[in-house]
């Protein structure tokens, strides 16, 4: 029975993706590499998720280092903060934004004195994917650090380390499979993000349209290019988790090696 | 000194000369605490510490070495290696950053060669990882020595080793204590660490040193029930 219940799970999982796989052709994919839409969408994606994820890694290790440094209450609080936007749903985080940046909210008047709109521009597509993927980076590295015992930094400083040295040359490379862990996954939800985005940013051909709106897109015109925009966007995905399950078995090999 | 960690305060006034002083005292009475204000990771409200001439931290004078700076070697309990090193790596990490930095091969030479003295030279190779108890205290030793200390700093050293291990490694430190013949603080739970490395003893408990001498001295007039039993005297009923 228990052997059942899985299996409808798991052929309910894997069945559509490989669905996806099956139904389409080398014609199709030729073909849907071609289209106008496929190329800036590709490129759109690429640069921002690569710059909100070091967005995210810049400003969200030190964040995940002091939540867990640090015992206090504001700390527990913060946590609580970082979390919300998992939880929140993105279309909400769409209209949230909206109202922070957009002409009519709160930070409207000040921006647009100074002549910057962000609504429906690229900028909005970033700020959009650091929202919904930053969460899961700072909730991994927060656990990552945990794990690094304090002592550890204390002989580090002993023995001539400044603190910056210590964290990087101690904190850091202990905890770098959970932070590269917290990265990758991170970066998987800002390439997947649709709902905030399209709030947010729209879904302007080579200005906001990022693949996964490319692939709502060409939904209404073609399905057999959707299909396409589709695979593309699970192979990276795939190759990603691929790359995540082989990299610490590489990892651990080339140091025992070492 | 004066330190406060939490609701707890910590009133300490400690001499000692070059013979090893044992730091004895009920759980929480503030021992690591203690150690770690003399290397400089845990800020003191008040202190006056000098070691061989050097001014560490004077409240007075306004004097605050950082750690980086103090020539402490200091051994936490759980020995503090770095996991993702090799032995040797962890050994020559004092001689890779700051003032004592020296180039790649120097300072592999120099971690060696006190891995060689310290009778772990075989080990250099692998990581903590994968040593023994007594093997991992060599090596955290043979770290906290290769810099030369001013002073070192032990704490609890065979606290996590079975009995074959722990009488091994008080040997061991007993030899490699005389030769250091620098100022030394141990904490330790064990009396027989006292009476085999010849340490002088200084008694902490609830923050404040009760009784300090040698465990002669303590075993002739035990300041308290704590002492009593530490050096083997039923306490008084």
């Amino acid at each position: 029975m228990g052997a059942l219940l899985a299996a409808t799970l798991l052929s309910l999982l894997v069945l559509p993706l490989g669905a996806l796989a099956l139904s389409t052709s080398i014609d199709d994919l030729t073909a849907g590499a071609a289209h106008p839409l496929f190329g800036p969408a590709l490129a759109l994606s690429l640069r921002t998720t690569l710059l909100s994820l070091a967005f995210t890694l810049l400003t969200g290790t030190p964040l995940a280092w002091w939540l867990a440094r640090s015992t206090s209450r504001a700390a527990r609080l913060t946590e609580l903060l970082v979390d919300l936007p998992i939880v929140v749903p993105p279309a909400v985080i769409g209209v949230a934004l909206l109202q922070t940046f957009g002409r009519r909210g709160v930070l409207g008047p000040p921006l647009e004195s100074l002549g910057v709109t962000i609504p429906f521009t690229e900028v909005a597509v970033l700020l959009a994917q650091v929202v919904v993927a930053a969460p899961f980076y700072v909730q991994a590295a927060a656990n990552a650090f945990r794990k690094v015992d304090p002592d550890t930094l204390i002989v580090a400083r002993s023995l001539g380390a400044s603190a910056p040295t210590a964290f990087l040359r101690v904190a850091v490379p202990i905890a770098l499979p959970g932070l590269v862990a917290g990265a990758s996954l991170a970066w998987a939800r800002a390439l997947g993000e649709f709902g905030a985005t399209l709030l947010f940013a729209g879904n302007m051909p080579g200005r906001t349209q990022t693949m996964p709106l490319a692939i709502f897109a060409a939904l209404e015109a073609d399905v057999r290019l959707a299909v396409v925009f589709a695979l593309v966007l699970a192979a990276m995905g795939g190759a990603l988790l691929l790359a995540l399950r082989l990299a610490p078995a590489l990892w651990r090999r080339r140091r025992g090696a070492a | 000194m004066r330190a406060r960690a939490g609701d707890f305060t910590l009133d300490v006034a400690l001499e000692g000369d070059a013979r090893p002083l044992a730091l004895v005292g009920p759980n929480g009475s503030g021992k690591t605490t203690l150690l770690r204000v003399l290397a400089g990771a845990v800020r003191p409200e008040a202190a006056e510490i000098e070691v061989d001439g050097v001014v560490l931290h004077s409240t007075a004078r306004g004097v605050e070495v950082p750690i980086e700076q103090r020539r402490v070697g200091y051994v936490p309990q759980g020995y503090g290696l770095f996991p993702h090193l090799s032995v040797l790596d962890n050994v020559a990490f004092g001689l890779s950053t700051g003032a004592r930095r020296v180039d790649r091969r120097a300072r592999r030479g120099r971690a060696a060669a006190v891995l060689e003295r310290l009778g772990v030279g075989g080990l250099a190779r692998r990581t903590p990882g994968g040593l023994s108890g007594g093997e991992q205290q060599r090596v955290a030793l043979a770290r906290a020595l290769v810099i030369e200390p001013a002073l070192l700093l032990l704490d609890e050293p065979l606290a996590a080793l079975d009995a074959t291990a722990r009488r091994a490694i008080r040997g061991f430190l007993a030899e490699h204590l005389r030769a250091f013949g620098r100022p030394c603080v141990i904490v330790t739970h064990d009396v027989r660490d006292v009476a085999a490395l010849d340490l002088q003893v200084c008694v902490l408990e609830g923050g404040r040193v009760m009784q300090r001498g040698d465990l002669n001295a303590l075993r002739a007039a035990p300041a308290t029930d704590f002492v009593a039993e530490f050096v083997g005297l039923a306490p008084p009923i």
